[in-house]
């Protein structure tokens, strides 16, 4: 099983949502985060002043999928995530050892 | 005549009073929001206390209460004449007296209050989403096109005052006319993203119950005002808003609690707001008793009124069209039934006190009228801006919060990243201090 992190603009947030739906993906977990990346953050002015803003509002969606639909679901997440400009995001995956749905006790692919 | 200190000096705290509205209408739409455009709702009421002003100074007041000509003629029947400009007419006779017995500034600048409060209800049909530049733009031009004109209609001796229509505060003027442009509106913008799938709750009631409060304390100068004079009428007046808005907001959380299984804050606040509506027009033409039946029935049927976007897939975001176009209709029209006190030229009783059923045509063709101008002109003047300078902002902002991305603020500083929290350690550092550093 494979954990697919998607950070990505939030007004993509119900496009990607869409997406892993109708692809079949029957969970996540969505937080807002912050961060940025290689454009950096931006300058904006307020009331005369000037200031540099690193941390760039994003959100962050969690999908736990199969080995086998990993690489699929990591395509869903950017087509329906990209919109060609900077600050786009990042998507990723990482091995997952074990998981368990806690209702039932049930593990591995049964739990998803 | 020489000047009525009495009534000059209620004029002048009624004026005062009704000023206070708009920034009390500003937490009324400003809590119904998301958090995250609780900012641009409410300067979008208050820029319209600046541009309302402005264009009110340099040709409204002309516009809406100057005669044209000697008056008789056809053109004073759509719209003032040129007299007044820049009020500087009014200054030479500000200490004589118009026959009011107040000073003819202290008029005028009542009635420039009830022209921003007007322009500023528009703005709750087109919440989270519009262009601020595009909304300063469609206030000038509305007030210029729509407000000023109909004012003149109404009040200022045009076409519907010389048929006998009463609306003493402005059902039709205020009410209908703001109603009409924010049904026009909401449909030249387009729904919010996400209306009908995210829920889009009031983000914070203790603002919205904040701004019914003010709204209900302002309303008094508005419509007891709304008799220029200090006397029975303004007594009547004064208290048939009480009852009726009373009733009013009694009647919603009873429809809620029957309808839905508990009244609601959104309920009170609305239900108060529908009850101040419809007596408006009423206030100083109808017995106690039926403002009492007003508020009742313009309560309830406001409640169902405001289900109407959902069927009919507007997005009038914060229910201008539900409460003010619905309640200043049933207020206006119902003149035509418990009319008791006419008291100008050709204005008569209504129906249940023996008046001719003419009276309750005219109540019912002043609504219609006005609504129509209204709603067409706001349609177009929309359309205009729409396709000049873009009257929405693009999804992006919409989504990521119109009060970020269009005032570069957020109404509440909570969280821990971007807020001044833990962002002011690293950034957003002032690029000039930055500068001094290096």
């Amino acid at each position: 099983m494979k954990l697919i992190t998607a950070v990505i603009k939030p007004f993509k947030l119900d496009d990607v949502k869409a997406a892993l739906e109708q692809f079949g993906i029957k969970g996540m977990t969505v937080s807002e985060a912050s961060g940025y990346g290689r454009q950096r953050g931006h300058t904006e002015v307020y009331r005369g002043a000037e200031y540099q803003v690193d941390l760039v509002p994003k959100v962050r969606v969690e999908v736990l999928a199969e080995e086998d639909d990993a690489e699929d679901v990591i395509d869903v997440i950017v087509k329906a995530a990209q919109t060609g400009k900077i600050g786009d995001g990042k998507v990723w995956s990482v091995p997952v050892d074990t998981v368990v749905r806690v209702r039932t006790g049930e593990r591995g692919p049964e739990a998803l | 005549m020489k000047i009525d200190t009495g009534t000059t000096a209620w004029m002048i705290t009624a004026t005062a009073l009704v000023l206070l509205m708009t920034p009390g209408l500003a937490f009324f739409y400003g809590g119904m929001t998301r958090a995250k455009s609780v900012l641009n709702m409410m300067m979008m009421s208050f820029v319209s206390i600046i541009t309302v002003t402005l264009a009110w100074v340099l040709y409204g007041h002309s516009l809406a209460f100057d005669a044209f000509g000697d008056g008789d003629n056809f053109v004073n029947k759509l719209i003032g004449g040129g007299d007044a400009l820049g009020l500087q007419s009014l200054i030479d006779t500000a200490t004589k007296d118009d026959g009011t017995g107040m000073p003819n500034l202290v008029f005028s600048a009542f009635q420039l209050t009830f022209a921003i409060i007007t322009v500023a209800l528009i703005s709750g049909a087109i919440a989270d989403r519009a262009k601020f530049g595009a909304w300063v733009v469609f206030g000038l031009a509305w007030a210029t096109l729509v407000y000023f004109p109909v004012a003149h209609w109404v009040w200022g001796g045009g076409w519907l005052a010389g048929l006998g229509i009463e609306d003493f505060a402005g059902g039709t003027v205020v009410h209908v006319n703001a109603g009409a442009a924010g049904l026009a509106l909401a449909l030249v913008l387009g729904k919010r993203t996400g209306w009908r799938k995210d829920p889009m709750r009031p983000h914070n009631l203790t603002l919205v119950l904040l701004g019914v409060g003010l709204l209900w304390f302002g309303w008094f100068g508005f419509n007891a005002g709304s008799e220029l004079a200090v006397d029975g009428t303004a007594g009547l007046a004064f208290m048939n808003t009480q009852v009726a808005t009373a009733a009013a907001a009694g009647a919603w959380i009873l429809v809620e609690k029957l309808r839905d299984g508990h009244s609601t804050t959104l309920g009170v606040a609305s239900g108060a707001v529908a009850g101040l509506v419809a007596i408006t027009p009423a206030c100083g033409f109808v017995d106690p008793w039926a403002a009492l039946v007003l508020g009742l029935i313009a309560g309830a049927v406001c409640a169902y009124a405001v289900g109407l976007k959902y069927r009919l897939g507007f997005d009038d975001s914060l229910d201008v069209v539900g409460v003010h176009l619905v309640g200043g209709a049933i207020g206006a029209v119902s003149l035509g039934i418990i009319a008791r006190y006419p008291f100008a030229d050709g204005q008569n009783e209504g129906l249940l006190y023996g008046g001719p059923i003419s009276q309750l045509g005219v109540q019912a063709l002043g609504p219609v009228a006005v609504g129509l101008y209204s709603f067409i002109m706001a349609y177009v003047i929309g359309k205009i801006i729409d396709k000049t300078m873009g009257f929405r902002i693009n999804q992006e902002n919409e989504v990521a919060g119109i009060d970020i991305t269009t005032h570069a603020e957020t109404g509440y500083d909570l969280g821990t990243v971007h807020s001044s929290g833990v962002a002011s350690v690293n950034g957003p550092v002032p690029a000039s201090a930055k500068k001094v550093d290096a």
